[in-house]
């Protein structure tokens, strides 16, 4: 038993710390599906990541310009090429089918209700 | 490693300059009057600027918009990039909810002044991944030449 653990331990390496920047996104829900839309300005889909389990949707984007040799930079907004954000999902979310399309550096992705969890009325019995 | 990457400077604190962006839009330019043409140095879209001995590059991180309804102009040095973006979220219908409204919608503009040197007729512009790039070429004459010494 104290073996496992201690292998456990060895396998959790320390990460470098990098600096992300959290994307600006739009979400939104109607009664089939939850989409949600995120700016990744310069990633494509080599450097794009979407990871999804039960409850946590990961978006993880490196952008990548191509800056020619020898430029130096004289005024930056946008410092960091890492786009990085996490979402807890809810139970009812369908996750195994999840869509996701980038397209011009925006990303769009879909997750529809599982369908016992969509508004259905409710029949009432009388008597 | 990724600073270098890029070429711009990159900083761990870039979440608090997203939070202090947030503020100074909220609450101005710190308190202070500034003048009345003081760019707000904030807004969308986020550009970066650089310049090589050949050209002023500008990096303009404006995802989802179709090149055509972009209009830049370049004028005694100074750029402009106007546009509009919608957001694609569909009107308010008889199930839905909106949870997030975070990404710019609507008319954006924004002015840069670049070097005197740039030549308007050689300037190139390129849109890929949502980032659109500008070159802009300096004046042959403007490039640093060499005197011969006679």
């Amino acid at each position: 038993m104290s073996d496992k653990n201690v292998t456990k331990q060895e396998q959790q390496q320390p990460t470098e710390p990098v600096a992300t920047i959290l994307p600006d996104v739009d979400v939104w829900e109607d009664a089939a599906v939850i989409t949600l839309i995120a700016d990744l300005p310069g990633v494509s889909n080599k450097g794009l990541n979407v990871r999804v389990d039960n409850d946590t949707l990961l978006i993880d984007g490196d952008a990548s310009l191509d800056i020619p040799e020898g430029m130096e930079a004289v005024y930056a907004e946008l410092r960091t090429p890492h786009f990085r954000r996490s979402f807890a999902l809810s139970r009812e979310l369908d996750t195994a089918r999840i869509d996701a399309k980038l397209k011009d550096g925006v990303l769009t992705v879909t997750i529809p209700k599982a369908e016992a969890a969509k508004p259905h009325r409710i029949e009432v019995r009388s008597g | 490693m990724f600073t270098t990457l890029t070429g711009f400077p990159g900083s761990l604190f870039d979440e608090l300059d997203r939070i202090q962006r947030e503020m100074d839009m909220s609450f101005g330019e710190r308190g202070l009057p500034s003048s009345i043409r003081a760019a707000a140095g904030r807004g969308f879209p986020p550009l970066n600027v650089g310049a090589t001995p050949e050209a002023m590059e500008v990096f303009v991180f404006v995802p989802g918009v179709h090149p055509s309804g972009l209009e830049i102009t370049l004028d005694k040095g100074v750029l402009t990039i106007a546009g509009t973006r919608d957001n694609g979220i569909p009107e308010a219908g008889e199930r839905l909810d909106v949870y997030k409204r975070e990404r710019f919608h609507g008319a954006f503009k924004r002015v840069i002044s670049l070097s005197e040197d740039v030549d308007p007729a050689q300037v190139k512009a390129d849109y890929r991944d949502g980032v659109l790039r500008i070159t802009a070429p300096r004046r042959e004459k403007a490039q640093p030449q060499r005197i011969e010494v006679k």
